[in-house]
């Protein structure tokens, strides 16, 4: 079965026939190309896939691309303008908050997803808003330390 | 991971519908959040044939105050449970279970009544369907043999699901749509201890709601959970409790347990402690009480003694806290 839906992509309007299996992240980078958002563990554990959909965090792989007819979804690829990186990734790119760089994309929307709801965090915050995600290089210290930088940078 | 097979999505506007649709066909089932189900789907578990969203039902997405207590849709995410006001306040342990659940992602969109329903897991069961090929499938699924117990002819696969031990301790009360209609049980009524088969639903039928009764509102409460890492993953083992003290004297007590059985229960005998001192020695009793009473088995990676003397500390720690 497939079924036709109208959402938006990184803010640009996206008709399209999609079949009721298609998974949001296999719609994200097998249809429209974006490939920042990554395919981890394959079942909701690592949060590699992680998007906003409507501004909030949503695993892709466990999404269905028909549930997001309606809906804003926005990937990694939605942050950087006019060749300037948004602040949540210039703080992952100065306080080396990716070494692998295979979770970030991930991090980054969750982080994205976080400072939109509370723009301050405090380190507890940050911690349990970005539980959802794994990283096995970093030891998180220097994620958080990005994600604390990215407030401080839009608090400005 | 496996690709996923070729099924039909449906968006009922009314539970009615839904109901209609998973009884015209066995192999439908409910889709609500999909955090576990769309996971099972992939690998093969779950083989559906139509999937049935939930999340455009209006009656299953609210919080409602009623005369009789909180009503709380099967659809609304643990996130909102979680966060609402009165839950937090009257309802501290199905607030803190809810709040504990996986991670914050998968709470934003996993919903009450699939963390309900969760299905029982096991070691041997939530593989990939290449894995659980290669070990001749297991008896819970397509296999003839428990590899948890070999000699057996009974499955042990755990219920994992935190919110229902905090339910059980504030005896809610689950609302049921079938195709003979509507009808209301003690959420308890809903388990059975049976790893292949515990939830007591009808063929068909929609767990619709949950009510949180007024009559165990703020009493206090709590929920406690084990697991391997701090975030994401199963309980090894959770403890609800709701206990009432009055200068030291322990006035109401109740216990629940997930994560040991193959079904969320409360423990039987708490009665006893009612009229007595809350000190060291019922604690260390109702630690006892918590460990007799379970029954993990090797479902996991993590020993099945570590999870049952890891149940009876939640249990001590949880009741230690709520008397304070």
């Amino acid at each position: 079965m497939k079924t036709q839906i109208s959402l938006t992509v990184n803010g640009r309007r996206r008709d399209d026939t999609v079949s009721d299996n298609l998974l949001l992240v296999d719609y994200l980078r097998e249809t429209l190309g974006l490939n920042g958002t990554k395919i981890g563990c394959d079942g909701g554990e690592c949060g590699c896939c992680t998007v906003l959909v409507d501004g909030r965090a949503r695993h892709a792989c466990l999404t269905l691309a028909t549930s997001c007819d309606g809906t804003h979804v926005e990937t990694v690829e939605s942050l950087a303008a006019k060749g300037r990186l948004s602040a949540i990734q210039r703080g992952f790119n100065e306080k080396l908050g990716a070494q692998c760089g295979f979770c970030t994309p991930g991090m980054i929307m969750a982080a994205e997803g976080l400072l939109r709801e509370n723009p301050m965090p405090t380190e507890d915050e940050i911690r349990a808003g970005m539980a959802a995600n794994i990283c096995r290089c970093t030891g998180y210290v220097k994620i958080i330390e990005s994600v604390q930088a990215a407030a401080r940078e839009l608090a400005q | 991971m496996e690709y996923l097979p070729n099924f039909q999505v449906h968006r009922p506007g009314t539970a009615e519908e839904a109901v209609k649709l998973r009884v015209d066909n066995v192999d439908a089932r409910f889709l609500a959040g999909g955090t576990d189900m769309i996971v099972n789907v992939r690998r093969g578990i779950e083989r559906p044939s139509d999937l049935i969203d939930l999340t455009h039902i209006g009656e299953l997405t609210e919080i409602r105050e009623e005369a009789e207590g909180i009503r709380v849709g099967a659809a609304v995410t643990l996130q909102q449970l979680s966060d609402h006001e009165t839950v937090r306040k009257s309802y501290r342990a199905a607030s803190e279970a809810a709040g504990s659940v996986a991670g914050p992602t998968h709470r934003a969109y996993g919903t009450v009544g699939g963390n309900l329903c969760l299905d029982t897991r096991c070691l041997f069961y939530n593989q990939s369907e290449w894995w659980r090929s290669s070990n001749a499938y297991c008896l819970k699924h397509r296999g003839e043999v428990c590899h948890v117990a070999p000699g057996g002819r009974e499955c042990f696969a755990a219920y994992s699901g935190d919110l229902a031990p905090a339910m059980l301790v504030h005896e809610a009360r689950a609302g049921l749509i079938g195709p003979d209609g509507r009808r209301e049980i003690p959420l308890a009524e809903l388990y059975r201890d049976d790893g292949m088969d515990h939830l007591t639903m009808a063929p068909g039928e929609l767990l619709a709601s949950v009510l949180l009764p007024k009559e165990t509102a703020d009493i206090p409460s709590g929920y406690e959970k084990s697991r391997v890492r701090g975030s994401i993953d199963f309980p090894l083992a959770g403890a609800a409790a709701r206990l009432r003290t009055r200068d030291g004297v322990i006035e109401d007590i109740r216990v629940a347990l997930t994560g040991v059985r193959s079904w969320p229960f409360a423990l039987t005998g708490t009665d006893r402690f009612i009229g007595q001192v809350l000190d060291d020695n019922v604690l260390d009793d109702l630690r006892e009480m918590a460990r007799t009473q379970s029954k993990p088995m090797r479902t996991g990676t993590v020993a099945p003694w570590y999870r049952r003397r890891v149940v009876g500390a939640l249990t001590r720690r949880l009741a230690a806290r709520l008397g304070a």
